[in-house]
């Protein structure tokens, strides 16, 4: 009895995608996509720029109206939650363009992270983020709109674990970090993944993105075009004409 | 060798007790593509904003064509022919592709019909034709950028200083964009860049300075650059360099 209903846990998809429509007004952006990510994966989301990946990123956590399809999370039906509770549930998104809040401090802006879940250990969690990215402890009373462009979106990674995230979206994690800490943020992802955490990565970095993610899907037109392992996915002729250049 | 179109002497730029730019020095040759790369928050956005006029260097100097432009504004340096691109674009949303781009082109030309026809032309130079009419809103992020370009190139600059243009795109959307800058090169402007994406970095530019905390570090042609310990250490990482030096082999 015990071993079948950890069965069933272990086989039971972390996030489950249906079916998903969703858009803005009258324009439906994702046109029926469905997708898995099970406990600590590490999940790539690929595809040209305008495609859907940040409408579904959106979708997922509740800042737009689901208007079709099935969003489930451990379980649960979250399509159309408030993003509030989604965080609640710990599934935390790290949004593209760092949205940070540049008239705090990089402390108060890391604090944010932790306002409605993991309130409790959000002391621990600093110390943690900060031996993560040394660079923010070194700055963590300045403000952070005057920080670089790189250190802004560490703040950005920082404050979206602050929350201990289930499941963690990063929207473009690698965008304007130098190649070594592009280097030093996968190594990063993978291991916090190895502890449990299951991450959707949403990148245009391909090459790095299938070289860590274990599954990868690329969208087109608001539907899922390819998916697979991402191994296979990185030597898929079709793939790497499309965006690789090859 | 021609003198350099840009000459940064000794800039330090310091905000309150941290100093963002250290005594850094380097030029620019006229004609070329030259980058400007280092660590998140070595210093170049800063660098930038003091060559654009965004900000008073604390102590150097910035020459441009030969003459002193250090304590000049914004836009007197824009007439004289420096154009800059930001990280984050931000368009008009409320305008048409056009009428962003035409807002470069009223620099140097009041009436509004003149401005219109050279925010075509700039934008037949970027790829942008065919979404002239519509709104800034509806272009994606490729498109964003190129406007952003655009908007810049309108302004009918000599030495064009582009900050991360590529960030955000992925291969296929970069292998498209670096002939644009390459034919804005041609066209006789001079670049400067600020770039993450090393393979593009390599490919377009002839001269590379690599800043880190604020100060210069190296200098010299991209493979020089790719195999400098220093720069490896601080900046590229043992990963990315290995790919670069891959590439290289295979082109020579």
């Amino acid at each position: 009895m015990v071993q079948r209903s950890g069965f069933r846990l272990w086989t039971m998809p972390m996030l489950e995608i249906r079916d998903l429509v969703a858009g803005y007004g009258p324009t439906q952006v994702l046109r029926g996509i469905s997708l898995d990510i099970a406990a600590g994966e590490v999940v790539a989301v690929l595809g040209a720029n305008g495609v859907g990946k940040t409408t579904l990123n959106r979708a997922i956590s509740g800042l737009i109206p689901v208007t079709r399809g099935r969003i489930a999370f451990e379980g649960t039906p979250i399509g159309g939650m408030s993003p509030v509770s989604v965080v609640k549930r710990g599934l935390v998104h790290v949004p593209e363009g760092r949205r940070i809040f540049p008239n705090m401090s990089v402390r108060e802006n890391l604090e944010l992270g932790s306002y409605c879940r993991a309130k409790a250990r959000r002391g621990d969690n600093i110390s943690r983020v900060f031996a993560l990215f040394p660079r923010l402890q070194e700055r963590s009373r300045q403000l952070a709109g005057t920080l670089s462009g790189g250190e802004q979106q560490m703040l950005a990674i920082g404050r979206g674990l602050m929350g201990e995230p289930r499941l963690l979206i990063l929207d473009e994690p690698s965008l304007g970090l130098s190649p070594r800490l592009v280097e030093d943020l996968f190594l990063l992802i993978g291991r916090i993944a190895a502890d449990g955490l299951a991450v959707m990565l949403v990148e245009q970095n391909v090459v790095q993105s299938l070289d860590l993610a274990r599954r990868a899907y690329v969208l087109e037109n608001g539907l899922v075009a390819m998916s697979g392992a991402a191994a296979d996915l990185a030597n898929n002729p079709k793939l790497q004409k499309a965006y690789l250049g090859m | 060798m021609t003198a350099p179109i840009l000459d940064v002497v000794s800039v330090t730029k310091t905000f309150g007790g941290l100093t963002a730019v250290k005594a850094a020095s380097f030029d620019v040759a006229e004609g070329s593509i030259t980058g400007l790369i280092g660590p998140n928050g070595a210093g170049k956005t800063t660098m930038f904003a003091v060559i654009a006029g965004f900000e008073t260097p604390t102590k150097g100097r910035v020459r441009y064509r030969g003459a002193d432009v250090t304590g000049l504004d914004v836009h007197r340096r824009a007439e004289l022919g420096i154009a800059r691109t930001f990280q984050i674009v931000q368009p008009f949303a409320g305008l048409t592709v056009r009428e962003n781009i035409a807002v470069g082109a009223h620099l140097r030309h009041r009436q509004r019909q003149l401005a219109h026809a050279l925010a075509a032309k700039v934008a037949s130079r970027v790829g942008l034709t065919p979404m002239l009419d519509r709104s800034a809103l509806e272009l994606t992020v490729a498109g964003r950028k190129r406007l952003e370009l655009a908007r810049a190139l309108a302004t009918e600059p000599k030495l064009l200083l582009l900050d991360e243009v590529l960030a955000g795109l992925n291969p296929s959307e970069i292998r498209d964009m670096v002939p644009v800058i390459r034919s804005i090169q041609e066209s006789g402007v001079t670049i400067l860049l600020v770039e993450h994406v090393m393979q593009a970095v390599m490919s377009l530019c002839q001269h590379i300075h690599v800043l880190a905390e604020g100060e210069i570090i190296a200098g010299g042609t991209p493979a020089t650059v790719s195999r400098d310990a220093r720069v490896i250490e601080a900046y590229l990482g043992h990963g990315a360099a290995k790919r670069l030096q891959a590439v290289d082999h295979a082109d020579a």
